[in-house]
């Protein structure tokens, strides 16, 4: 294996852990403030789908960035409807919404375009374009360094380095605002929150928001990366970001080295359809489902322990 | 403190639930410009207007009683199991195993083998996220979704190197021997003077399915092990107080859940296929979870729910083939069940309970 085949490699992977990075932001952001989101997964679908469909009909990715966005957000709020408002059952909530989403996309697509639940192939401004960072021609030309800069850092869409800014960002907000602050009491103890005389549901909701722009960003890469919706694209992600998330402990940095590690995975994965050790050949399979034989290991406590927000999963009842 | 008489509880509120997820089923009909009224039509005419279409409902709502009677075990003990997609494809593979294994001289003979094996495998896969859950504190939702992957991906390499027939293009397993065929509707139905269509896929497995249904209810409600799922399910503190172990509990509840999901596999895969293919269960793990949520995890609702969405799934492929509206819909009504007897279950709760209590409270006047 050669040097640019490694960077060839790590630039997929970069590609490739984008989405997984920004939905597990989202994840990060609504189970810190206490609402476990299975229904990621449904959002990056719906996301996906409504940035391809209105991309494909006006021809501009930004307006279905927009799109994609607004769907994903609808979605996040009615998760918080059932689960904040109604008090439901969060995991029976995400699980409904990832349903409507793998149904709505294809029913309301066929009526749409009848393609069989596709949307029409985006090209030119229905994609995001690559952006070539400065110097990135000229710098190529110098030996391992170049071929770095001009493969793997330059070159990406826009949506990839707004992920990556997401992260310090998210450190920023939930670490050292008085919002983050607030937020993260709200996951561990609602209770104490409500006593200081702050909204928990002001709160979680205002934590939903940001998963579904979240979600919604990454969704729209989804569409613009593969020119198009096609049924059922998310194809796990979601939980694959859930994952993650359990990986990084809830927290953004570790997030960003989770879903990296992930993307290479999947990159590897698409790159070799199978892997000669000496004479054992590791099956395409296997890779595929490394991922989530990672996360049960991580969750079984064996690789240190994940220890969720305390108050995630349930949902609070204000006392009289 | 009763707020609702217990008729309230169990039947109203379901059913407002599920009409309210059958407004915005048929709002989204209308939606893309259909006709809800002619929609509907078209499916009760697939699923009942012929002996064909009766038996496909029957095939499906088989497959939904053993998912949803998984998911609603778990339940009991307050363990929300996902993995019934995964365990029913693990169970296939076991029912496969047991198939292939012997030249069957006879159904009778096959068909219990292949419930052992199919209902081993099946709990086999549920008994890993239920010790990591017992022991070592891991959420059976996150374990059970990724057990799911695990198992296809499993199932993927076993089917493409391992029970894939030599030379064959298909990715299939071999089709099981002649005597591992059970039996079908017509075949069954034929010597009373009832005809139904031969090709139609309902089998022997309905019946299995009816005395699990039954058993499902002897277990939950009349014998000891029964007891103490629920009291683990109702209180984890009561349940340690009374001398119950919770991981036992835990580890016994899953077990039966898993089995049950595999034992879906001697409809599907011996009962219809006869051998096992790519995806056989085509999401029967996760219908379950709106069978049983509609269901109320009692084995009469779980029933009546898998007959409704047996009754959905062959009525969704009449729609497609008739209507052209996408099979998916099917999805949306089950995302919609789901949403509304589970997530948004307070939703109607809570205004139907001010109401029982401003007439509780009349009448306590007019005393």
């Amino acid at each position: 294996m050669d040097y640019l085949t490694i960077l060839q490699i790590l630039d997929s992977a970069l590609r490739l852990a984008t989405p997984l990075l920004l939905t597990c932001l989202a994840g990060l952001f609504s189970e810190r403030a206490g609402v476990v989101d299975i229904g990621l997964e449904g959002k990056l679908l719906a996301a996906a789908f409504l940035a391809g469909a209105a991309a494909a009909v006006t021809g501009s990715i930004w307006i279905g960035l927009l799109a994609g966005v607004l769907g994903s957000l609808a979605f996040s709020m009615l998760h918080g409807l059932a689960s904040i408002t109604f008090q439901g059952d969060q995991l029976i909530s995400g699980v409904a919404l990832n349903f409507l989403a793998a149904g709505l996309t294809v029913v309301i697509g066929q009526s749409w375009f009848k393609l069989g639940g596709r949307t029409p192939s985006l090209s030119g401004d229905g994609r995001f374009s690559e952006w070539n960072l400065p110097f990135s021609d000229a710098m190529a030309k110098i030996p391992v360094v170049g071929p770095a800069y001009d493969e793997l850092i330059s070159g990406h869409t826009a949506l990839t380095y707004l992920a990556f800014l997401a992260v310090p960002l998210s450190w920023w907000v939930l670490y050292r605002s008085r919002f983050g602050l607030r937020l993260r009491a709200v996951g561990e103890n609602p209770g104490a929150v409500d006593t200081a005389g702050i909204s928990v549901v002001r709160l979680r909701y205002s934590a939903l928001v940001i998963a579904g722009v979240l979600c919604g960003l990454a969704g729209t890469y989804l569409a613009s990366l593969a020119a198009g919706f096609v049924k059922d694209m998310s194809a796990g992600r979601g939980y694959i970001a859930l994952a993650a998330l359990i990986f990084a402990k809830w927290r953004p940095w570790y997030a960003l080295w989770a879903t990296l590690l992930f993307g290479l995975l999947e990159a590897i994965g698409n790159r070799y359809q199978s892997i000669a050790l000496g004479d054992f050949v590791i099956p395409v399979q296997f890779m595929q489902a490394l991922p989530y034989i990672l996360t049960v290991i991580i969750l079984a406590g064996f690789v240190g322990k994940a220890i969720p927000p305390r108050a995630s999963g349930q949902s609070y009842v204000k006392e009289r | 403190m009763n707020k609702m008489p217990k008729w309230a509880d169990a039947v109203l509120i379901p059913l407002i639930s599920i009409l309210l997820a059958f407004f915005f089923s048929g709002l989204v009909i209308w939606a893309i410009g259909k006709d809800p009224v002619v929609a509907i039509k078209t499916m009760v005419d697939g699923a009942f207007g012929s002996t064909s279409g009766i038996s496909y409902t029957l095939y499906y709502a088989t497959n939904f009683i053993f998912t949803g009677l998984a998911v609603a075990v778990a339940y009991h003990a307050r363990l929300f199991n996902i993995g019934g997609e995964g365990q029913a494809m693990l169970g296939g593979l076991g029912v496969t195993l047991v198939c292939l294994a012997v030249p069957w001289p006879h159904w009778t003979l096959a068909l219990p083998a292949a419930m052992i094996g199919g209902a081993l495998f099946g709990a086999a896969w549920a008994f890993i996220p239920a010790w990591l859950q017992a022991k070592r504190g891991s959420h059976i939702v996150i374990t059970t979704i990724m057990f799911n992957y695990i198992g296809a991906a499993l199932l993927g390499y076993l089917l493409t190197r391992v029970l894939k027939v030599k030379g064959s293009m298909v990715t299939e397993s071999a089709r099981f021997p002649e005597g591992a065929h059970l039996p079908n509707f017509s075949e069954i139905f034929a010597p009373l003077g009832i005809n139904f269509s031969p090709n139609a896929p309902a089998n022997m497995a309905f019946f299995v399915a009816l005395l699990c249904t039954f058993l499902f209810w002897i277990l939950i409600w009349k014998t000891r092990l029964g007891y103490e799922i629920r009291a683990y399910g109702q209180s984890e503190t009561a349940a340690k107080y009374a001398g119950i172990a919770p991981a036992r509990i835990v580890i016994i509840a899953m077990l039966i859940s898993g089995a049950l999901a595999g034992l879906m596999a001697i409809n599907n895969v011996m009962g219809e296929a006869e051998r096992l293919i790519d995806n056989a269960v085509e999401g029967a793990g996760f219908i379950g979870i709106a069978v049983a949520l509609m269901g109320r995890n009692h084995p009469i609702g779980i029933l009546l729910a898998a007959l409704l969405f047996g009754f959905l799934y062959q009525g969704g492929a009449e729609l497609s083939f008739w209507e052209s509206i996408p099979r998916e819909l099917v999805v949306v009504i089950q995302a919609l069940v789901i949403m509304f007897t589970g997530a948004l279950d307070n939703m109607v709760r809570m205004p139907l309970e001010k109401i029982f209590v401003a007439l509780s409270k009349d009448k306590k006047k007019e005393a």
